[in-house]
């Protein structure tokens, strides 16, 4: 039957929960701040946004420090292998109840798909957040760093491009997670950190 | 040397007290000794301790002591009522702009120049360089009894005289005496007498000028409240050689000089915000962010004529002249008691806790002169330009009061026009209702062309929103700018986060994350439907 494979490690879990929350909430603050609503209202807004995006900064300097020390950021070194095949499993083969064509183990705990889609939120979707981010919070620095034709306007686009693709991303990746064996299952892996694999 | 000896009689009693004072303990001291701000006393001066019956005689006692005086006066703006633009060198001053208020000072400086600092400034042969035709108790008066009544140009009254003649009315005379001998420095009220009635009354022109500055509380004005700071006007406007420093004509828009170090020389205005609290006054680095582009003034002044007394936002000239159903000139009021028309000036607009429109202002302030061509049209004409840009790197967001009218103009020659409003002769409006004759005999006095005919014409006048500094707990919120409809809504140039966004990111975007929502539910609802099946 069923067998139980340790997939995430707790300081894993810990990041994963703290930066799903801390991403939420600044989606939260920052569509007030856009203007898309006012929940908190313009001003608090920006504190609390300001405050967890100085948290996200914080918790990912552990987690690159892990990452880098674990050797775990091999997971996210993209493949090929089986990518169509997994595609073709959640254009079809879920619905006809077809066998899930990758099995994961601790040294690949990503399926190809997943492991190119968090490539592109590494490489793209995060950057692009980042560094907008960092230049709209450094607002007044940037004649000192050499910036002083930098429009806030491209600034403050890309920031809300990137938070854009970032909410899409949060949508699909929530979604895909009651794709295990069962809906609750890869929910429940990254709370005990405990797969269960057929 | 009368002067001189009681001077040293003065000093050698002050120094005796000051010795007497050290010498004996604190007990001894008397509870009531109060510590005089002044080193002279000037009830004490002999030359001050005479019957004056003219302005000029005070004016030559108080030479007598303050020989360079007059010398300083001279050369002030006060004095000449005549500025010279250095950037865009227009000549401009009080004796040669138009405005959109009483218009124009040339052919009526026996009424107006009641506010000019000097003594008799009658007609356009006015002698500028006479010493004792300056006028000291203007500034120096601490009795609050000087007066200068419309009529007079700018002579004090006093003896009790009939004015106009035959009028049955009669000005008080004053005693100058008494005014003399109070002298001190300028306060609230002696700018005031003047400044705070710009426009022909309390409060009309400036918007963040009236008589509620006089003894202002904190939430009307942080700097001068009266239990707090309690600053003069030359707190800020420090003079040096009686110039006073800040200028409407030439203000100061963007000050990126550090803060003035006492006893440091500067060239820069010390009237400036800068020039106290320097470049990053905010605890917040994200409020000095702000400063980068915005005024101190716009936030910090969240509404103008908030001190209980309204400012005029409208002036009609164009439908002056009617008469009251007697065939008497009238004076209409609001509720408040404010005029709403008058036959001799038309109509007003008044208005209280104004929000101060926004605009880039780079310091430039381009004047439509006497001699400029104007065009009636949809657009009014401007009297006055505050010139800027987003991009010039000079400008900043700064609040004005707009005040808008309608004036007289002569619609062959294209120019605004001088009127002769105020006097006892035939031709003044004021007495006659006449445009005709009025702009006649005030273009004549001008020196410039006039085509016998008086057309009106929308104007407006745009004035710098300065004073009335609310305490910061009531300076303006992020949302009253970030936010759809807010204060900066009509400021070009800035990217104002919660007011702009890009249209076609957040079309695209949402586009993007309603198509995502849709295919995971769609996705879903098939997972579920076909589990049934199997």
């Amino acid at each position: 039957m069923a067998e139980r494979i340790y997939v995430f490690k707790r300081f894993e879990r810990f990041w994963h929960w703290s930066q799903a929350g801390l991403i939420m909430f600044l989606m939260l603050t920052a569509f007030d701040i856009h203007g898309t609503y006012a929940i908190f209202g313009f001003e608090k807004a920006v504190n609390y946004h300001t405050i967890a995006a100085w948290s996200l900064v914080g918790l990912w300097v552990f987690a690159i420090f892990w990452h880098l020390t674990t050797g775990e950021w091999r997971q996210y070194i993209p493949t090929t292998e089986k990518v169509v095949a997994m595609a073709q499993y959640y254009l079809f083969g879920i619905f006809r109840n077809a066998p899930h064509p990758f099995r994961l183990t601790q040294l690949r705990k990503h399926n190809p798909l997943q492991r190119l889609a968090y490539l592109v939120v590494l490489l793209f979707i995060s950057p692009l957040i980042w560094i907008s981010g960092w230049l709209y919070l450094f607002y007044a620095d940037w004649a000192a760093w050499g910036l002083p034709n930098l429009q806030l306007e491209w600034v403050a686009t890309a920031h809300t491009l990137g938070a854009f693709m970032m909410l899409a991303f949060l949508i699909a990746h929530v979604y895909l997670t009651t794709a295990g064996h069962t809906p609750l299952a890869h929910i429940k892996a990254m709370i005990t950190g405990w797969e269960e694999v057929d | 040397m009368r002067v001189g000896n009681l001077l040293a009689t003065v000093l050698a009693n002050a120094m005796a007290a000051i010795f007497l004072a050290a010498a004996i303990p604190a007990v001894a001291e008397p509870a009531a000794a109060k510590l005089l701000k002044s080193t002279a006393d000037h009830s004490k001066f002999k030359v001050l301790n005479q019957d004056f019956s003219s302005g000029p005689e005070v004016t030559k006692a108080c030479l007598s002591c303050h020989t360079e005086a007059a010398k300083q006066i001279h050369q002030t703006q006060h004095w000449k009522w005549e500025f010279i633009n250095p950037q865009t060198k227009q000549v401009l001053g009080k004796k040669h702009i138009v405005n959109n208020f009483c218009t124009s000072v040339a052919s009526n400086e026996a009424a107006c120049n009641s506010c000019h600092i000097g003594y008799g400034w009658r007609d356009d042969k006015y002698d500028f360089t006479v010493e004792e035709n300056v006028d000291c108790l203007a500034c120096h008066d601490h009795t609050g009894k000087y007066k200068k009544p419309s009529g007079f140009a700018g002579l004090p009254v006093t003896k009790d005289t009939e004015f106009p003649p035959g009028s049955g009315k009669i000005v008080r005379g004053i005693n100058l005496k008494e005014i003399a001998q109070k002298v001190g420095p300028t306060t609230r009220a002696t700018c005031g007498a003047c400044h705070f009635n710009g426009g022909g009354g309390d409060g009309v022109k400036h918007g963040d000028l009236d008589s509620s500055l006089e003894a202002p509380g904190k939430n009307l004005d942080v700097h001068m409240d009266v239990k707090g700071l309690n600053f003069s006007c030359a707190t800020c406007h420090k003079t040096d050689g009686h110039q006073v420093s800040g200028s409407r004509y030439s203000p100061t828009a963007r000050d990126k000089a550090p803060a003035h170090l006492r006893g440091e020389a500067k060239k820069t205005n010390p009237a400036t915000c800068q020039s106290c609290h320097g470049q990053a006054p905010h605890k917040l680095a994200r409020l000095n962010d702000h400063t980068r582009k915005l005024a101190c003034q716009t936030c910090h002044i969240p509404t103008f004529a908030r001190g209980g007394q309204p400012t005029k936002m409208w002036w009609d000239w164009s439908t002056a002249g009617k008469r009251g159903a007697d065939g008497k000139m009238q004076v209409l009021k609001d509720e408040d008691g404010y005029d709403t028309y008058m036959t001799i000036k038309g109509d007003f607009k008044w208005a209280e806790k104004v929000k101060p429109e926004y605009v880039w202002f780079n310091g430039t302030v381009k004047y439509t002169l006497r001699g400029d061509k104007i065009e009636k049209g949809e657009k009014p004409t401007a009297i006055n330009q505050f010139e800027g840009s987003p991009t010039d790197g000079k400008s900043m967001i700064w609040p004005i009061k707009m005040f808008r009218g309608k004036q007289q103009y002569d619609p062959e020659h294209k120019t605004l026009v001088v009127t002769h409003l105020a006097g006892n002769d035939d031709t003044a409006f004021w007495k006659n209702l006449n445009w005709e004759k009025a702009v006649a005999t005030g273009m004549a006095r001008a020196n410039a062309p006039f085509s016998g005919k008086v057309d009106f014409i929308e104007t407006y006048s745009m004035w710098p929103i300065n004073h009335m500094v609310a305490p910061k707990e009531k300076a303006l919120g992020c949302l009253d700018c970030h936010s759809v409809g807010g204060r900066l809504a009509g400021i070009q140039g800035i990217y104002l986060p919660a007011r702009d966004n890009n249209k076609l990111v957040d079309t695209v975007g949402w586009a993007v994350v309603f198509l995502t929502l849709l295919g995971v539910f769609g996705h879903g609802v098939l997972r579920i439907v076909t589990r049934r099946k199997h």
